[in-house]
């Protein structure tokens, strides 16, 4: 049932923006595909009506004021860059 | 076949928080190529963001202007998307429970007043800024990440590009009076992309529609909206077909340009933002930021009329600017006669602004000394011609326009006995124009006081001149 | 005997009467390193011209009031360390040489004059229970190489056991502090989601993550946690909480302790001699005069699998920061744009890693939301329910921190799925947000330590600490030490 086409491996793969070799695909079809099945547990229980939980504390309205404050200088900011030029940040053409 | 044209705005806007919306970088547009950041603004790994009070206070603000629905139960979420100007390769944003819902604003078009809806308003973080070197790569400057941003997306309600651009100057005159931004599309701080399809008239499923962006100024988006109204409707009438894409305008062709066909929708992967908690809004929160939001321009425009006394027209143009009314106000605060003010604003001034490509503020003159020299003529010391004299100083140079007049000599010539005398030395010199005045010719009365005016560089007091003048030529 | 054999709080005295240095104590460390790291790999990086500096400098300024004056520990490589290097055990970050800012829980420590000793070893971005997954040479047990030290936080857990430092601080998402605790036979304590701030604290899944110490004994934890705790403005998700002296909490006293041992957790699957050690662990409560009753998490059997869509999930996302484009190893053959983030990430992340953002990309696509990642949130407030019910008449439950006790290197690599079902006893604390800690409770025949699993109520550390602190006193296992060097 829970079975993981190649096509989907390779989109998600996509969305994820990593590259994935054929083998790679093959391998992933099937974990996935095991890992999804084992997921499909859930689903047997009744969960209509239940709230999820994203946040397990009930927090509510924590900001901050609207005050600027320094910290870091340009040279810092570009310090782990693996490329950079006149105060930017380099990458490749965005263009293909 | 007839078609009808379906327009949507989405409308981008920055506010001028002092610092960014979930971390205290400062938040300003014209500085060095990343100096306003830090670790959170470049998706450090393990930073967190924390939200701007004032971001939420600003979009709430922003959201009540634009007659929206407040929620009382918000939260963020992740929209999820890679793109070097994009830190985390996430943007926070509000998926499901924007801050602002059903919302309008009112434009008028040819005279026709319309509601256009307002489908959500929500808060979210501006993203980096992507540029193209020539050398092949692309450059990136998170100045800007991090910028609160509220997203306007209305309704599909304008039914031409002319109501298009009524809506955005409706829109950033509205956002401007509550003064949650500097709404300047060349700085980038308001932005826009438009959703527009055709329907054959009479149908009510919506045709397919296109997305235009790039348009970087009202006028774009309606010229671009016109080229697009017309490429659209060659395309149904040959039989084609609309696809979903996203398009460009060029503005050296002044034509649409297609970028991509969308297939599907982007998945953006929504999901709660598990680093920030809910926010509930109560009643006291929501009122305490309604009392805040100044008088918007269509409250303004009423008062004008009823309480003022200005025409429909004239408030309307008054309250075109957040600008124009704020120093309109200020010129009557400060003793100018309403019409008076008024009219020099929308005259001269507005002029003057035009032939100079100047914003009000960036003019000398103020507030204070329009009222002044308004005072000036209203008293008599000086005549409106001579007010203009006045004027030009002030606007270019600014200064007190008291001081000015009595520098400058130009204070009206109202003695009876000085302008008795000067009328008689004109008369003895001019005794030609006497015999034509009394054999009928009304002309001649006019070259005397021009020559009288003339003879008082223009200073003369015209009423009294044209009483005293009447006075002594029947003496002769 | 060691040094590292005393207390931090015998420590503090000996080292303020005079009798022993700072510099004694971060030399025995660095000496204990190089003595053991070689067979252990606990350590990714170390600090030690920083250490010795800072020893010199304490050594003439003592502070009596600084909790942890001259205490030499070690910090999860996923924490980050202004200045010192910040890898995550990930090849995409073997270049961070300088994180820009220190973790919230690394000020803390600071502000207490600890000495960091350096970097501590891991699966790679906390994904893994046993250490195989660090893109470096992985962490072996101190108490048999041929073993897994348990995972995420297997360098901490090693570390400690070996004797290389006094403390560490190790993070559990859904285990990874409680389960290589346990299986390095030491103390390990994650707290309430919130207690601890985790700014700093580079996120696997930010709903579930929480620092916590890692230690020999329970009261240089809770020494440990009374550092670290608290209300932090960089974090939206801590709580705004006083944070009480968890040390004063250790009384010695459990007498009418009620504890709850859920059903779920004795049963099968469990190793018999993790259950008998548990067993033999409720006779000693009740020698002390704790009551325990069964009780049962009936959602249990789905935690597991909640946990991994929803941590998936949130890592996918955590994840994507790493593109190359302002820190990290980039790609050097990139045609374009996306080939740069593909092939960047691609080559700087292992196959879990993979594995999990695909997971979790998968589960919150469209279509596939409101099936996987939104039910396994429903079934997270099942399981919160289950232990809100408990906590209604019991005041801590207790179990097995782990099914079985160490494994060996390489069992269980190839087997994703086995490997995730051995995280049963430890997620529903995570996804429940409650505190937990695990202590030395036994050894199996093969001589590997076996873990307790002690589970509190929400901000509950005291209790948590004062039940986990009477059984340490009761018995000896805590004092036990791995044969390393030359015996193996």
């Amino acid at each position: 049932m829970a079975e993981i086409t190649k096509e989907q491996v390779e989109h998600v793969a996509h969305l994820a923006r990593l590259a994935v070799t054929e083998e790679e695909v093959e391998h992933l079809v099937d974990e996935l595909s095991a890992i999804i099945e084992y997921a499909e547990l859930l689903n047997e229980l009744d969960t209509e009506g239940i709230e999820p939980t994203t946040h397990v504390l009930d927090l509510k309205n924590v900001m901050r004021k609207d005050e600027p404050k320094e910290w870091i200088t340009q040279g810092d900011a570009l310090r782990n860059a693996p490329d950079h030029k006149d105060g930017q940040f380099r990458v490749p053409s965005i263009l293909e | 076949m007839n078609f009808e044209t379906i327009i949507g705005l989405e409308v981008h806007v920055e506010l001028k928080t002092k610092s960014k919306i979930f971390s205290p970088s400062v938040n300003e547009f014209g500085s060095d190529p990343n100096t306003n950041v830090n670790p959170i603004d470049l998706g450090y790994p393990g930073t967190l963001p924390v939200l701007n009070e004032e971001a939420v206070n600003f979009a709430m603000k922003a959201a009540m202007a634009l007659n929206c629905e407040i929620a009382t139960n918000t939260k963020f979420d992740r929209k999820n998307y890679f793109y070097p100007d994009n830190p985390k390769a996430y943007q926070i944003s509000q998926f499901d429970q924007p801050i602002g819902e059903n919302g309008w604003i009112e434009i008028e078009v040819n005279g026709k007043k319309k509601r256009i809806g307002i489908t959500r308003l929500h808060l979210e973080e501006d993203a980096g800024k992507l540029t193209h070197g020539d050398d092949g790569y692309s450059y990136v400057d998170f100045n800007r990440q991090g910028t609160p941003l509220i997203e306007i997306v209305s309704e599909p309600d304008m039914r031409s590009p002319e109501e298009a651009y009524a809506y955005l100057e409706k829109l950033k005159n509205i956002i401007q009076y509550t003064g949650v931004s500097d709404v300047k599309m060349q700085e980038g701080s308001l932005r826009c992309d438009a959703n527009i399809s055709l329907r054959p008239i009479g149908q009510e499923k919506f045709g397919t529609k296109a997305e235009l962006k790039n348009l970087n100024s009202f006028s774009y988006v309606q010229k671009g909206l016109e080229f697009e109204e017309k490429r659209q409707e060659k395309v149904l009438l040959s039989g084609g077909e609309i696809l979903q894409e996203t398009r460009r305008y060029d503005e050296k062709t002044k034509e649409t340009l297609l970028m991509r066909v969308k297939e599907g929708s982007d998945d953006y992967r929504y999901f709660p933002e598990p680093d920030l908690v809910p926010l509930y809004i109560d009643d006291a929160w929501k009122e305490r930021v309604r009392s805040e939001i100044p008088e918007l321009p269509d409250a303004r425009k009423q008062r004008y009329v009823a309480e003022l006394g200005l025409s429909e027209y004239d408030a309307e143009v008054l309250t075109s600017t957040k600008q124009m009314s704020d120093f309109f106000e200020e010129a009557v605060g400060h003793g100018a006669e309403v019409k008076q003010a008024s009219n020099w604003l929308m005259g001269e001034v507005s002029a003057y602004m035009n032939k100079h490509l100047k914003e009000l503020n960036d003019l000398a003159i103020t507030p204070e000394a329009l009222a002044k020299m308004i005072q000036l003529i209203e008293d008599g010391t000086i005549s409106s011609k001579i007010a203009k004299k006045v004027f030009a100083e002030l606007v270019e140079n600014g200064g007190e326009p008291e001081q000015i007049v009595k520098e400058k000599g130009l204070v009206q010539i109202s003695d009876p006995a000085q302008l008795q005398e000067i009328v008689n030395k004109i008369l003895d010199e001019n005794e030609q124009s006497i015999i034509d005045f009394k054999a009928g010719k009304g002309k001649a009365l006019g070259f005397l006081v021009g020559q009288i005016m003339k003879a008082t560089k223009g200073q003369a007091n015209p009423p009294m001149v044209n009483k005293i003048l009447g006075e002594e030529i029947n003496k002769r | 005997m060691s040094l590292f054999d005393h207390t931090i709080k015998e420590l503090e005295a000996m080292l303020h009467s005079k009798e022993i240095t700072v510099l004694d104590l971060v030399e025995e460390s660095y000496q204990r390193i190089e003595e053991v790291d070689g067979q252990v790999h606990a350590f990714l990086t170390l600090d030690k011209e920083n250490a010795l500096a800072k020893a010199k400098v304490l050594d003439e300024h003592p502070d009596a009031a600084a909790k942890l004056f001259g205490i030499p520990g070690g910090i999860k490589d996923n924490i980050m360390t202004k200045g010192l290097r910040t890898t995550c055990a990930s090849q995409f970050l073997d270049n961070f040489n300088d994180p820009l800012y220190d973790a919230t829980v690394v000020e803390k420590l600071n502000n207490e004059q600890y000495i960091a000793v350096g970097k501590l070893n891991m699966d790679e971005f906390a994904m893994g229970s046993s250490n195989e997954n660090s893109s470096y040479d992985p962490t072996r047990n101190p108490w048999n190489t041929d073993y897994v030290p348990g995972g995420s936080s297997g360098g901490s857990a090693a570390a400690v056991a070996a004797g290389e430092v006094l403390f560490s601080l190790g993070s559990d998402t859904g285990g990874s502090i409680r389960q290589p605790a346990a299986f390095c036979g030491v103390v390990g304590m994650k707290p309430t989601y919130g207690r601890v701030s985790r700014s700093g604290l580079v996120a696997f899944a930010s709903s579930l993550d929480q620092v916590g110490p890692i230690t020999r004994t329970v009261e240089d934890n809770a020494r440990v946690l009374e550092v670290i705790a608290g209300h932090d403005k960089m974090d939206s998700t801590s709580a705004n909480l006083e944070v009480p002296a968890y040390t004063e909490a250790l009384t010695g006293d459990v007498k009418g302790l009620k504890i709850a041992v859920p059903k779920e957790y004795l049963a099968e699957g469990v190793a018999p001699e993790v259950r008998e050690s548990v067993l033999e662990a409720l006779k000693v409560y009740e020698s002390l005069g704790a009551t325990w009753e069964e009780v049962s998490i009936p959602h249990s059997k789905y935690a597991v699998a909640a946990y991994y869509l929803i941590s998936s999930s949130e890592a996918s996302a955590n994840l994507a920061r790493f593109d190359g484009v302002r820190y990290g190893v980039r790609t050097e053959n990139a045609d374009n744009m996306i080939d740069m983030f593909k092939k960047s990430r691609s080559e700087g992340f292992g196959p879990e890693v993979k594995r999990r953002i695909m997971l979790g990309t998968f589960a919150l696509s469209s279509g596939y939301y409101d099936a996987y990642y939104k039910k396994a949130q429903q079934v997270r407030t099942l399981i919160k329910n289950d232990f809100d019910k408990i906590f209604e008449e019991y005041d801590v439950i207790i179990g097995p921190t782990s099914p079985t006790t160490a494994f060996k290197v390489g069992e269980k690599i190839d087997d994703p799925l086995t490997m995730y079902a051995d995280d049963v006893l430890t997620v529903p604390v995570n996804l429940a947000g409650v505190p937990g800690i695990s202590i030395p409770c036994g050894f199996s025949p093969e001589g590997l330590p076996i873990g307790l699993q002690i589970i509190g109520k929400h901000f509950d550390e005291s209790t948590v600490y004062r039940t986990a602190h009477a059984f340490e006193q009761a018995t000896d296992y805590h004092t036990k030490r791995p044969q390393l060097g030359g015996a193996n």
